[in-house]
């Protein structure tokens, strides 16, 4: 057998029918299903056994890309790959395209969503770091009503987040304005692969900076030091990219582990920045080259 | 158990499941679709790739239950009428050596063929990098899969068959 324990499943129509279906009690807990690339996993490796799925792909509202009052909206059904072929995201929040190109492989992303992604909440989740820089916030709803919380308090620890308890994710904003930046992701191999470390890197016309990095902390983190140290600057010199790369070294806090030793993550953390940083500031002025590039491979060549 | 309807390599096809049974199992232990097969069992070989609405996805990580409704196609269904043009290439070239990854391999690249009959090699290669393949290195696969897309741009009609 696949998966060894038992559970039921409902498939939701509507948000309110999801919520009562979460709240409705079931020895083991009742967890809401999207893309189940992890959940399913989770399921056979013995990880989770809630008592409930249920599916929450049906529901049309979680569905969907589009521009909201000023802001990029993705509904909680959005898979990677809708993601990286949207040209709304492209336009209005290129650094997410570039992260979400880089997740698992094809036929992941396919049916993998990022709201999934960051429920899952690992520490080496590629959405996190673009959705920290572009202070993101995640759209919740509840039995009791609902509610946004930013993506830089939603991360509490390896896969723990502030969503409540019976609560569902149904989408994610991104502020719409100017801006340009990268995302770098350290692998094994060119092939998919978890993040050994990753860094995100934006930057807007005026010269603010915001960096954010994966797999290199219990959750992903900002860099508000590195931030400071690059302030107003709008075209850092090689010897502020070189300040800032050490800095990055410091503020980072990761563990060695089976795909990489802390040491090499830290040191890795700066390389990553230092190319990452004259990239966002050539595509800032219009030059650079598209997004969704392997940053590592390409500026390296 | 659950009663669901999927539409299999274009027949449609009934069966109750329980919800616990992922599609892989279900298509290879209950329907006798054996094209897809189980490596890891957690998403990283792209061995039970299938084609879910047109989409190459791992069957292994997901419920059978969640399909209802929903069309798949698997190996046994892109060969129904003969060898695709891709195939008879892989199999010209002698491309594969075990075969364990080679159905995740023909529907993932046909997917992409489908979606987009010229591809560049990095995009070949980027739609194959969650199929592995511990034999050939995978140079012969991604030369193939070039090599099927150039002669389908000269040859209209072989292109369609390959997109099937």
């Amino acid at each position: 057998m696949s998966i060894a324990c038992e559970f039921d499943y409902a498939k939701a129509v509507s948000l309110k029918d999801a919520l009562r279906l979460l709240a409705r009690r079931v020895s083991g807990g009742a967890v809401p299903l999207a893309g189940g690339t992890d959940l399913v996993a989770w399921l056979r490796d013995g990880t989770a056994a809630p008592g409930r799925l249920v599916d929450i792909k049906g529901i049309k509202a979680l569905c969907g890309i589009r521009l909201k009052a000023g802001q990029l909206w993705m509904g909680a059904n959005t898979p990677f790959a809708d993601i990286v072929e949207s040209p709304l995201v492209r336009k209005h929040a290129p650094i997410l395209v570039e992260a979400a190109g880089m997740a698992a492989s094809v036929g992941v992303r396919n049916r993998a969503t990022i709201a999934g992604n960051i429920c899952s909440a690992v520490p080496c989740c590629d959405s996190g770091p673009a959705l920290l820089v572009y202070g993101a916030r995640i759209h919740v709803a509840t039995s009791r009503g609902t509610k946004t919380i930013p993506a830089k308090r939603w991360f509490i620890g390896p896969r723990q987040t502030a969503l409540p308890k019976g609560g569902i994710v149904t989408g994610i904003s991104i502020p719409i304005a100017k801006h340009a930046g990268a995302f770098a992701k350290l692998k094994r191999y060119r092939g998919e692969d978890l993040a050994q470390a990753s860094v995100a890197v934006r930057v807007d016309p005026s010269g603010n900076w915001q960096v954010a990095y994966g797999s290199v902390a219990p959750t992903p983190i900002r860099g508000p030091q590195v931030e400071r140290v690059l302030k107003g600057v709008k075209k850092p010199d090689a010897a502020l990219v070189k300040k800032a790369a050490a800095l990055a070294e410091t503020e980072v806090a990761p563990i060695t582990d089976i795909r990489s030793s802390a040491v090499y993550r830290r040191m890795m953390v700066g390389v990553m920045l230092s190319r990452a940083i004259p990239l966002a500031v050539r595509r800032v002025s219009g030059r650079g080259p598209a997004y969704g590039i392997n940053v590592l491979e390409e500026e390296a060549s | 158990m659950k009663d669901i309807s999927i539409c299999l390599n274009g027949e449609v096809r009934q069966i109750a499941v329980a919800p616990n049974e992922t599609l892989l199992d279900v298509l290879r232990n209950r329907l006798g679709i054996k094209t897809p097969k189980e490596g890891c069992g957690r998403g990283d070989c792209g061995a039970c790739t299938i084609l879910l609405d047109g989409k190459a996805v791992r069957s292994c990580l997901i419920l059978a239950i969640e399909v209802h409704g929903q069309s798949i196609t698997t190996l046994e269904g892109v060969g129904a009428n003969g060898l695709t043009a891709l195939q008879k290439a892989f199999v010209k070239n002698n491309v594969f050596q075990c075969g364990f990854c080679a159905s995740g391999v023909i529907l993932a690249a046909s997917a992409l063929l489908a979606e987009n009959p010229q591809p560049t090699e990095s995009e070949v290669r980027e739609a194959l990098a969650g199929n592995l393949c511990r034999c050939t290195g995978y140079e012969p696969i991604v030369e193939t899969v070039l090599a099927v897309a150039k002669q389908a741009a000269r040859q209209p009609a072989a292109s369609r068959r390959t997109r099937s």
